[in-house]
């Protein structure tokens, strides 16, 4: 068994931190405030390659491994989790069923742009009567011909309206249930696509979530990804790989929390000692330590399994729970170490702890990552 | 030279690896040993509390004859026939190199017709003038001036040559001292005389600034070196004084010169040359906005100063490179300097503290500029500018 | 158009800190980096080789430690490294360190143009650049900010001067160190990280290269290094204590006109 990053990990780890502490952290408290995503730093990201670590380099991939791109994932998320949800929802929700499903000509067409940066992707599968329990799709696609005929709408879509490719889930036999639903490809500038209103959210600001709406969007039949009916299986398998992704978000949140705790606490002078010589804030970091490299295990070894081609459903969805869940701990933790000022938006922490809360809900709340964990367990 | 620790003494008490600037000394089984990133610079033989550390005499070749080198030379540059102070500045300083080594003070001068200059060299303390003129000298050029200073040394022998540091002079300094194979030591802020040896010391900023490092240059001559404008203080002029020219003819051909002036872009105004400023204000990262900077060129205009600005502010492109203030910008001395908004990081300091008044207004009162402040307002720039430039029209107005 | 840019990895001099008590710096946890101008200079001659074709080539002398360093100009795009190293070399003052260089820039064969940052930001002499075209009796540009255009016999740059921009025009093979304003340079990307990663940094030591032993390192320096000390911080001045702008304004103008500034 091995603990230690081989050295391409190590670089690639590197090279995502080096971004985020010089091109993210200058702006990550004003582009929060103002709710603003940056299309120009999403670009910058792509531009070094950060969306193509994990593909093969015939699709313009680095044919690195899930696990760096994790670790790029971890490494924005300490400082801007907007940007590295960002990253996240164009690889792992939209760039991997292209690669996973797609044709070749699919993948010529759509994953290439996505993996060289030049494209961002989102996943539409949510909708506002059809969260959790994703089977209740009222996005309909019929067939026109050679042709399907797109109607519905989708919500809290990451990257609404600022992605151009976009994998979408629709209704195509409503008497199979889960077995009727099919996947598109969209892209941004069809006819009868629009966006509708832009999310007002607790946290993530630097982030985009927008709602997708299709009025009679006409998609010609190349751009079925997968086979008719095979929707939900090519969700489901999407949202797992998604579950690691958000899993680093959640363990870069909390990571970044600890890092700013540790340092105030040494800096900050309270009876005439800095705090972190109080027992009580230190054995709390101390804590705060101890839970985050056990989410940390759970997370890089869940990219392992998907490197080696392992199943890895269950141990993503425990990756997702565990980081998303002591990512809210620590986070709020986090805050108290700083007291008063730790509830200012003068200092990253009260920003860390509104992000955190994000990654127990979306991409599978954690109820329904202990729904896939004990029915993997008790079966 | 090289720098040794005697193992049998030491005591491992690690005082020299906390000392060592470049991080060369390491601990192996108790002991302090010097790696390959000793530059023998010593400081850790001035730490250790058992004298366990030595420097060691290594023995040198060198066919120079170091006695045949005699005098103090200044090169002083010139631009379109106008001396830079700087040149100035060095004879000053230079003069009381020359006279603690009793030997004769030289100024060095290139240039196409800029032999009305030498009055005012003989007046600032040089007692003889070396002039080479030509019209391959009209204007700067590494090649032409190289063969020119290097025929002068192989020549005439001087034991010390000092520069400016300005642009041209770090061009031609290392060519030059290259060329003769001889050290040169770079942007110095302060000339000595070396009391056991009686070489110059010559000592400079490095690390950013962090520390000084003083250098000798024992075997070989002449010993060169570059030195910052604005650190020394020019004399007053002394139009009695005269002295020798030495008229030497050049031996450069037009076809030695390997590059070509096709154009001189001059940028701005006067108020870019901030090594000639008397008053210079300077605006940083506090101003927030680019739009900010009106407001420090009008406070520099009520003054009848010049504008510089900190690394932060050209960073964020507030303001041309040309502006920049610091150890990798210029190096300014002023009669005043106004800090605005800006906090004073080591780098920006090493380009200013020569100045003799520095005013900082910052809004953070614990700001390292207040340091090395004569004068400090804590508070908004954006709000004390306006108010001081007020206040400054009124006193003119009144005055 | 075969380029050569010499590098060196140096402490990130901006984080470098004085301990108060002991007045000596504290290195710990300061990071080694590419010498920030040395990018520049990388980023020069990697636009001219999108331009004109050709090889990037990067020099650095070091310790083994500079791999690290010359990876990171792999991962920027540059075609091959070579690490200078070996004992001899080391205490090296510039001149010392530019007899070297020069030495494996002429082991290169044909080179077109050397590309230095116009200064390290640990040492700030500037010197080793010129120093390295005089060992190859070539031409120097200083301070270059813009390169405008570049042929087999000509190169056409701008470069920075007290009052403003001298054009110059240099016969190749030219020398030209940068400043910061002639570019940004771009950031590694994962591909290019990983093929560096892969890539072999070939070691010369001094036998590698034809050399005067005598005029390296400490015995090839001219120059040595006497005394190391911290700065002298000036005194602490006066703060105008107002509780306005405008009155602490007033205060200070007051004060400048008792010392006849205004």
């Amino acid at each position: 068994m091995q603990f230690q990053l081989t050295e391409d990990q190590q670089m690639v780890q590197k090279l995502a931190r080096d971004f985020a502490e010089k091109r993210l952290a200058p702006s990550v408290a004003e582009r929060d405030e103002k709710e603003e995503f940056s299309r120009e730093l999403a670009n910058e990201m792509g531009e070094m390659g950060l969306t193509g670590i994990c593909f093969p380099e015939s699709y313009g991939g680095a044919e690195g491994d899930v696990l760096s791109y994790i670790l790029a994932v971890e490494e924005l998320s300490k400082i801007d989790d907007g940007i590295g949800i960002t990253l996240s929802a164009t690889v792992s929700l939209c760039a991997w069923p292209i690669y996973a499903y797609g044709t070749e000509e699919q993948k010529q067409k759509y994953l290439v742009p996505l993996v060289e940066g030049e494209k961002l992707g989102a996943f539409g599968l949510t909708e506002p009567n059809a969260g959790t329990d994703a089977a209740a799709q009222q996005t309909v696609a019929v067939a026109d011909g050679d042709d399907y005929i797109l109607n519905g709408s989708k919500i809290f879509i990451t990257n609404g309206g600022e992605a151009e490719t976009y994998v979408v889930f629709a209704m195509t036999d409503k008497s199979k249930g889960t077995k009727g639903i099919t996947a598109f490809i969209v892209e941004k500038d069809m006819p009868g696509f629009s966006f509708g209103k832009k999310e007002h959210k607790m946290g993530i600001h630097t982030s985009l979530t927008n709602e997708l709406v299709f009025q009679n969007v006409r998609l010609p039949k190349e751009n079925m990804l997968g086979k008719v009916g095979e929707g939900f299986k090519i969700a489901m398998s999407t949202l797992d790989g998604g579950r690691i992704g958000v899993a680093a978000q959640a363990l870069g949140i909390a990571q970044g929390a600890l890092d700013h705790a540790i340092k105030y606490s040494k800096e900050r002078v309270q009876f005439g000692k800095p705090i972190a010589q109080n027992q009580a804030l230190a054995f709390m970091m101390a804590d705060m330590a101890t839970k985050i490299d056990a989410a940390r295990l759970l997370v890089y070894r869940a990219a392992y399994l998907k490197d080696q081609g392992l199943p890895y459903s269950k141990e993503a969805a425990m990756a997702k729970l565990y980081a998303s869940d002591i990512a809210m701990e620590v986070t709020t933790d986090a805050v108290q170490i700083f007291g008063g000022y730790g509830y200012s938006r003068e200092y990253p922490v009260e920003r860390l702890m509104r992000n955190a809360k994000i990654t127990q809900i979306y991409e599978g709340t954690n109820q329904v990552q202990r729904m896939v964990i004990s029915g993997s367990i008790l079966k | 030279m090289a720098v040794k620790v005697k193992p049998e003494e030491c005591i491992g008490c690690t005082a020299c690896v906390g000392a060592c600037p470049f991080g060369a000394i390491v601990m192996e089984e108790g002991k302090a040993f010097i790696t390959d990133a000793c530059t023998a610079c010593g400081a850790c033989i001035d730490v250790c509390p058992v004298g366990a550390i030595i420097r060691e005499e290594e023995e040198k070749n060198i066919a120079m004859n170091k006695e045949d080198y005699k005098g103090v030379w200044v090169y002083i540059e010139q631009v379109g026939g106008q001396a830079r102070n700087v040149g100035y500045e060095l004879l000053n300083e230079g003069r009381k190199l020359a006279d603690a080594m009793g030997q004769e003070l030289s100024g060095v001068l290139i240039g196409d017709k800029v032999d009305e200059l030498t009055k005012e060299i003989f007046a600032r303390g040089a007692d003889k003038i070396y002039l080479v003129e030509g019209k391959e000298f009209t204007h700067y050029s590494t090649d032409a001036y190289t063969i020119t200073l290097t025929d002068l040394i192989q020549t005439y022998k001087p034991a010390v040559i000092l520069m400016g540091a300005t642009n041209d002079g770090r061009d031609l300094g290392p060519r030059v001292a290259c060329r003769v194979g001889t050290g040169l030591t770079a942007d110095c802020t302060n000339l000595g005389i070396d009391e056991k040896t009686g070489l110059v010391a010559w000592t400079r900023p490095a690390f950013g600034g962090n520390i000084m490092a003083t250098i000798l240059c024992p075997d070989h001559r002449p010993q060169m070196g570059t030195i910052r404008p604005n650190v020394f203080k020019r004399s007053a002029p002394d139009y009695s004084r005269t002295g020798e020219i030495i008229n030497v003819a050049s031996k450069v051909q037009m076809s030695d010169i390997r590059t070509k002036l096709l154009d001189l872009i001059r940028v701005g105004t006067e108020s870019v040359n901030l090594e000639e400023a008397e008053i210079i204000v300077s605006g940083g990262r506090g101003l927030t906005k680019p739009e900010s900077f009106a407001l420090i060129e009008e406070l520099a205009n009520v003054l009848g100063g010049a504008v510089g600005a900190s690394r932060a502010a050209v960073d964020a492109g507030w303001k041309p490179a040309l502006y920049q203030v610091g150890q990798t910008g210029k190096t300014v001395g002023p009669k005043v300097y106004f800090a605005c908004g800006i906090s004073g990081a080591i780098q920006h300091v090493a380009g200013m503290s020569s100045s003799d008044i520095v005013i900082a207004i910052n809004k953070d009162p614990d700001a390292p500029i207040f340091k090395i402040a004569n004068y400090g307002i804590v508070g908004d720039v954006m709000e004390v500018i306006p108010a001081l430039i007020d206040e400054i029209k009124k006193i003119k107005a009144a005055g | 158009m075969d380029i050569v840019v010499c590098v060196k990895q140096v402490p990130d001099t901006t984080e470098v800190r004085i301990d108060p008590e002991t007045n000596t710096l504290i290195r710990q946890g300061v990071p080694s980096i590419v010498n920030p101008f040395d990018k520049n200079a990388l980023e020069a001659a990697l636009q001219l080789r999108e331009k004109h074709g050709g090889k990037v080539t990067v020099l650095s002398m070091g310790p083994l430690q500079t791999k690290e360093a010359l990876k990171e100009c792999l991962a920027m795009g540059a075609d091959e490294a070579i690490l200078m190293s070996d004992r001899a070399f080391g205490g090296s003052d510039t001149l010392a360190t530019s007899h070297a260089l020069a030495a494996g820039i002429r082991k290169m064969g044909k080179v077109d143009i050397i590309l230095c940052g116009k200064q390290a930001i640990d040492g700030d002499t500037a010197q080793v650049g010129p120093e390295i075209a005089e060992h190859l009796d070539i031409t120097q540009v200083t301070y270059v900010s813009k390169i405008n255009t570049v042929d087999e016999q000509m190169i056409c740059v701008e470069r920075e001067h007290e009052e403003g921009y001298e054009v110059i025009q240099a016969q190749m093979p030219v020398l030209l160190t940068v400043v910061k304003s002639i570019n940004e340079p771009r950031y590694p990307t994962v591909k290019g990280t990983m093929k560096a990663n892969r890539k072999e940094i070939p070691v010369w030591t001094v036998d590698d290269v034809q050399v005067d032993r005598d005029a390296l390192g400490l015995k090839g320096s001219p120059t040595q290094v006497r005394r190391i000390f911290t700065p002298e911080r000036r005194v602490q001045g006066e703060i105008m204590e107002a509780d306005t702008a405008k009155e602490a304004a007033a205060m200070l103008v007051k004060r400048l006109v008792e010392v006849k500034i205004i």
